[in-house]
């Protein structure tokens, strides 16, 4: 299958007031596309500048990204925005919907920036709030629901667009046990119909949902392989 | 795309209400204030353009010099130095419209038992189109009245309420210095002048009468003012050098010799009180205009506090592709609605105040659409203008430190 996300010496350096400091130096990797891949790492191993270039949110500052085949490492701002807007899914940590617009709106707001009609809108948001169970909530506010519930919208607004790529960045961070493991077996559910699901946790449990675990240290991958090899 | 953001850009506004109704407010009051400054000032250079349009325009007089009897000087006007021959020369100049020859004085009248003075006016036909006259009931003399010297006699509305009180004047016979003069027209009203005299307390009767049985004369033929209207503001100037010119030419006066004449602008006065007014009006529309900028400032402060409070926001929004200039249009629709619904509420409070001014102190005012107009373009280039620095702010934030914001 074809790579949807291929990187080469992927490198990316900060200004800081002690000079420069190299948070991710040379990375490779392959992504194929239907994969489900955790990376971990303890907090300051590069894994969230990795992420962040991963989602086109920053620019690396040496190397190659081919996202979908196309090396983005060089584009402007708009070119990301547009890429993150149809080719990249987003789930956060924190939910991050907008607390003033239902559900229903929250879901719908990627396919304002695309450009999308009125109605076509309201029904890929009712099609995605239903497919995480959810469609019945579609008016309410955000902070009518509970977390899990408002992680569930969240991966349905990151869904509306039909992107390649699903990209969480510690999505269970804030939900209890319990919750955690319907979230994560949503996902699977979502690997399963063939998105392909990268995963940024520090946590082993989260991590052994997916199939494959990469693991970063001081800027590196230190090691890279499936996750039915490591026992349990 | 653009009706989701207006209805974005309305929901922001929903939610913080006071603070959305407090920014408008400035707005409410620049535009308020302009809008009763302008009425106002336009208001008052129209009472002015109608008063001056009252006298008539673009006139000027020529006086007849002054004599010198027994070391006694007579001022001017009081010498024979014009005479009709004058009048009629000038009125074959170049850009002269209307030439006629006056005498005035003040003169006791008699109707019945009543009595009353007013200023009685011998002139030509041509002083009524000059003066902007017109005739209410009745009709004008002619010149065959002036040729003959008929007692006939136009009378003011004041003079004809004073004398002849509840009845028609026309066609009745009244009595000036003894001689008794037929009323064939009463004139329209024109009220006050610009030094607040009563315009309409005059009697204008045919020239020739009124210096034969009015005023006497010394000199058969010779007057002691000629009016002249010249055709356009512009041409005021060249109108009075050639009339100098002529004059001078035909009074045989040689280099040196002063003028036996005098000539007074009167329109220029006018024309400073129409300017004076038009300054102020200006100066007023500046005032206001400060608080218009206040207002400004008020929104782009808002729109400050605003883009820092929803850092986190723009930072989700730019995740899921949002780009820069969407950002920008949605926090520049914003400030411009906030300014445009303050231009609105600030418009409709502007002419209730105006037009509560008017009501209350009857002071002249004038609303017009183009101020209206301006007022909103105003409002949207203030939004815009003040808009633009937040929202380009907002657009420039960095989407991983947006997304971080706590």
């Amino acid at each position: 299958m074809n790579p949807v996300i291929r990187v080469v010496g992927l490198g990316k350096s900060y200004e800081t007031a002690a000079g420069l400091f190299p948070a991710l130096k040379g990375v490779d990797l392959e992504i194929r596309s239907g994969e489900f891949i955790a990376i971990m790492g303890p907090s300051g191993s590069g894994k969230s500048t990795f992420m962040n270039l991963l989602g086109c949110l920053d620019t690396p500052s040496s190397g190659d990204y081919y996202l979908t085949g196309q090396n983005v490492a060089h584009l402007d701002k708009d070119a990301l925005a547009i890429l993150r807007n149809r080719t990249i899914g987003f789930v956060f940590q924190g939910f991050n919907l907008l607390p003033r617009m239902s559900l229903q709106d929250n879901v719908a707001l990627p396919l304002v920036y695309s450009g999308a009609g009125k109605a076509s809108r309201r029904a890929a948001a009712r099609e995605m709030l239903d497919k995480v169970g959810l469609g019945k909530y579609a008016d309410s506010l955000p902070s009518r629901i509970s977390g899990g519930q408002q992680q569930r919208v969240a991966i349905a607004r990151a869904l509306v667009n039909k992107p390649q790529l699903i990209l969480a960045d510690e999505p269970t961070g804030n939900l209890d046990s319990h919750t955690s493991e319907e979230i994560m077996a949503l996902f699977s559910e979502l690997n399963r119909e063939g998105i392909t699901v990268v995963l940024v946790t520090h946590e082993p449990d989260i991590a052994a949902h997916a199939k494959r675990q990469v693991r970063f240290l001081d800027g590196h991958i230190v090691s890279d392989h499936l996750t039915a090899a490591v026992p349990a | 795309m653009l009706r989701a953001m207006l209805g974005e850009a309305w929901l922001a506004m929903g939610a913080n209400r006071l603070r959305t109704a407090l920014t408008m407010l400035g707005m409410v009051i620049g535009v308020g204030a302009v809008v009763i400054m302008i009425a106002i000032g336009q208001g008052a250079q129209y009472a002015v353009q109608q008063t001056i349009s009252t006298m008539g325009s673009n006139l000027f007089i020529v006086l007849s010099g002054s004599f010198t009897a027994a070391g006694v000087r007579s001022g001017s006007a009081g010498g024979p130095t014009l005479n009709v021959a004058d009048a009629e020369a000038i009125a074959e100049l170049d850009g002269v419209v209307n030439v006629a020859p006056t005498h005035q004085g003040r003169r006791q009248l008699v109707y019945g038992s009543q009595n009353w003075s007013a200023n009685v006016i011998g002139t030509t036909p041509p002083y009524l189109e000059a003066r902007a006259w017109t005739i209410a009931s009745g009709a004008a003399f002619g010149d065959s009245d002036v040729r003959s010297a008929t007692r006939v006699a136009l009378i003011g509305k004041t003079t004809a309420q004073n004398l002849f009180g509840d009845e028609n004047p026309v066609g009745k016979t009244m009595r000036i210095q003894q001689n008794p003069f037929i009323v064939i027209g009463v004139l329209a009203s024109k009220g006050q002048n610009l030094d607040g005299n009563d315009q309409d307390d005059t009697v204008i009767i045919p020239l020739t009468t009124a210096q034969r049985k009015v005023f006497g004369t010394p000199f058969l033929g010779s007057v002691r003012m000629i009016m002249v209207q010249a055709d356009s503001a512009d041409n005021m100037e060249r109108v009075m050098d050639s009339t100098t010119a002529l004059l001078r030419q035909r009074h045989r006066l040689r280099e040196g010799v002063p003028d036996d004449f005098f000539m007074r602008n009167l329109s220029a006065a006018a024309e400073s009180e129409a300017e004076t007014t038009r300054t102020m009006s200006i100066l007023l529309g500046a005032i206001a205009s400060i608080s218009l900028l206040v207002g400004g400032i008020g929104i782009m402060n808002i729109m400050l506090v605003s883009v820092t409070e929803r850092t986190r926001e723009i930072g989700i929004r730019m995740a899921i592709g949002a780009r820069q200039r969407d950002i920008l249009t949605q926090f520049l629709l914003e400030a411009v609605m906030i300014s445009f619904a303050g231009c609105l509420l600030g418009l409709f409070l502007g002419l209730a105040i105006a037009l509560a001014i008017n009501a209350a102190t009857g002071m002249v005012i004038v609303v017009s659409g183009a101020a209206a107009l301006v007022a909103f373009a105003v409002a949207a280039g203030v939004g815009i203008f003040f808009g633009w620095y937040p929202a380009r702010k907002a657009a420039r934030l960095d989407p991983i430190e947006a997304l971080r914001y706590q």
